[in-house]
């Protein structure tokens, strides 16, 4: 059994930009574990001399000319915004204070 | 006989000879809703007002010769739909009312003339296979609503099952049309990787997400495959490949079909009511004139390591876009951290949380060559292992689920007792293989049980041959629910 520790979930939540209880830690701490427990199945294999790949398609690099086109206005794509200023998407303050 | 006991082409006949309208078709959709959809809670919203619009104008057009003219779908809510409201079952994307475009395969099925009846629940963003996960409540599975309808496209199986809509889009990452369609008594099909673009679609776990069809027949399913499919530019992993007649393949016998049957799809942790099901089908088979062995694919049981290291690590990728700041629900907060921590926190439910977290610590540094770099390497030997059956057989026929649909709660308690459900679709959507599910009886409970066809790369027009051949000697799919629970 690999034990993922409470510390690790929190680091992890961190990089995820989650916010966890100290519950919600400790259930994770189990889950995770026995999850990447579950996933070290895999370790039976010997995959030394084997490419690992990302799709399973025989697609190569698709390459088109890079050309501007319009595609939708400002006001669109501010549309849906929770918050806008002059334009722009707002956000709160990016320095702590 | 209810309209949506028809097939779309004798829908279309009665339609070409003026024996019923398109607005018949709708009413009979959203008239179907109001009967039963507080049981069966297939839909997250209705588009009613814009349907019966599109309708009328469908119905004053001289030109009825788009090959889904007037046919009411129901589409998924992971596939975004303008100005109608896209959530992906998910609290984040609460306030997401109007999108700015369509997806590619809803522009392709308004250019054939459909029309969108409503958007159907689903486990949020695609993550689950019971629709237990739903941000909003849970679909019930009409032939006994006591029970799950499967997942992730359980509102679009069961929306189909209980003849709300005539057909509905899904999404099928591992295993999320499939297992629905197998557990609703209703066809779905995973298309090949490439084959239908995603443009659109919220992404989950990308190198395995298709788009495709869920229907009461196999020929319906072709017939809305062939509007589908096809490259796209806006979506780069699209394939160049003309799009064949999908529904010429249905009028072929299966007479030299070799068909490969895995030993561990009918072993161990397959119950024996879905495996006596699916050995009366080889019969069916047989007696068609095909021919079946046994082969193995030897790495089947490293599917569900692979696929839950894979589609959660790309899900922590692909889901970093939903922080607060362009659409969807901001949570408010003094600084701009605490805003994005806030906004992902309160908006994605526990499945979703728990896959992030498990993607990010596969890529997190230190972790990503022991589990993501391991489990790409895996997929390499499963695609191996389809490309070897393949060289020597047409398909591979097996359960499309372990089990028929389970009780509601029943595995909620424990993540990888539901991971495991999802072991037989899993290794179609590693390897990037077309898979369909078609009903092939039903268990003790009365429960439908689904048989699953997968074909090569790009050889839907086998599947769809060997699938109709199959359907056409059998009785199971004219079997309608009578919606209620075991309680009522």
């Amino acid at each position: 059994m690999t034990n993922i520790s409470k510390e690790q979930v929190k680091h992890v939540a961190e990089l995820a930009r989650l916010e966890v209880t100290e519950e919600e830690a400790d259930m994770l701490t189990d889950q995770l574990s026995e999850i990447i427990t579950a996933a070290e199945l895999l370790n039976e294999l010997d995959t030394t001399n084997v490419e690992p790949i990302t799709h399973a398609s025989d697609l190569k690099n698709v390459l088109r000319k890079d050309e501007p086109k319009v595609w939708i206005t400002k006001e669109e794509a501010l549309k849906n915004a929770p918050d806008q200023k002059d334009g722009h998407f707002r956000v709160p303050s990016i320095l702590a204070d | 006989m209810a309209l949506f006991d028809h097939t779309i082409k004798e829908l279309e006949e009665k339609l070409h000879n003026n024996e019923i309208k398109v607005a018949d078709l709708v009413d009979a959709s959203y008239q179907r809703i109001h009967e039963v959809d507080d049981q069966v809670r297939a839909f997250l919203t209705l588009n009613e007002e814009n349907a019966r619009a599109a309708a009328k104008e469908l119905d004053k057009s001289e030109d009825k010769s788009g090959s889904l003219f007037g046919m009411p779908t129901g589409i998924k809510d992971n596939i975004v739909t303008k100005g109608l409201r896209t959530t992906s079952a998910s609290k984040i994307l609460d306030n997401f009312y109007d999108p700015l475009y369509d997806a590619t395969v809803m522009n392709k099925l308004y250019e054939q003339s459909a029309i969108t009846i409503g958007k159907l629940n689903m486990d949020e963003f695609a993550m689950g296979s019971s629709n237990e996960n739903s941000g909003y409540f849970i679909t019930r599975n009409p032939w006994n609503t006591d029970y799950v309808p499967g997942g992730s496209s359980g509102g679009s199986a069961a929306a189909v099952a209980a003849g709300e809509v005539l057909f509905a889009l899904g999404s099928d990452t591992g295993g999320s049309i499939r297992e629905p369609a197998a557990y609703c008594g209703v066809v779905g099909l995973k298309p090949t990787y490439g084959r239908v673009s995603r443009f659109g679609l919220v992404a989950f776990a990308s190198s395995l997400d298709q788009i495709g069809p869920i229907t009461r027949s196999v020929e319906d399913n072709a017939r809305v495959l062939e509007v589908l499919a096809g490259q796209d530019p806006m979506d780069s992993t699209s394939a160049h490949l003309a799009v064949p007649k999908y529904t010429d393949a249905l009028t072929k016998d299966v007479k030299d079909l070799k068909i490969a049957v895995p030993s561990e799809y009918l072993g161990e942790g397959v119950s024996s009511e879905v495996q006596e099901a699916v050995k009366k089908a080889l019969k069916v088979y047989e007696s068609l004139g095909a021919t079946w062995e046994e082969v193995s694919l030897p790495h089947s049981k490293y599917a569900m390591a692979t696929y839950y290291i894979i589609a959660s690590s790309e899900a922590s990728a692909n889901l970093a876009r939903f922080d607060g700041v362009r659409y969807g629900v901001r949570a408010e907060a003094d600084n701009m951290m605490d805003m994005f921590k806030k906004s992902r926190s309160q908006g994605f439910g526990e499945e979703v949380k728990r896959r992030i977290m498990l993607g990010t610590f596969a890529l997190s540094s230190g972790y990503y060559d022991a589990y993501y770099k391991k489990a790409q390497k895996v997929r390499t030997l499963m695609k191996g292992d389809f490309d070897k059956i393949f060289a020597d057989y047409d398909v591979v026929i097996g359960p499309t689920s372990p089990t028929p649909a389970f009780k509601i709660g029943e595995k909620t308690d424990d993540p990888l007792t539901m991971y495991a459900n999802d072991i037989l679709t899993i290794p179609v959507n590693l390897a990037g293989v077309p898979g369909i599910s078609v009903p092939c009886g039903f268990s003790e409970d009365g429960l439908p049980i689904g048989l699953q066809i997968i074909g090569k790369h790009f050889d839907e027009s086998t599947v769809y041959r060997a699938a109709h051949a199959y359907e056409q000697a059998t009785d199971h799919h004219k079997k309608r629910p009578q919606i209620g629970g075991a309680n009522e």
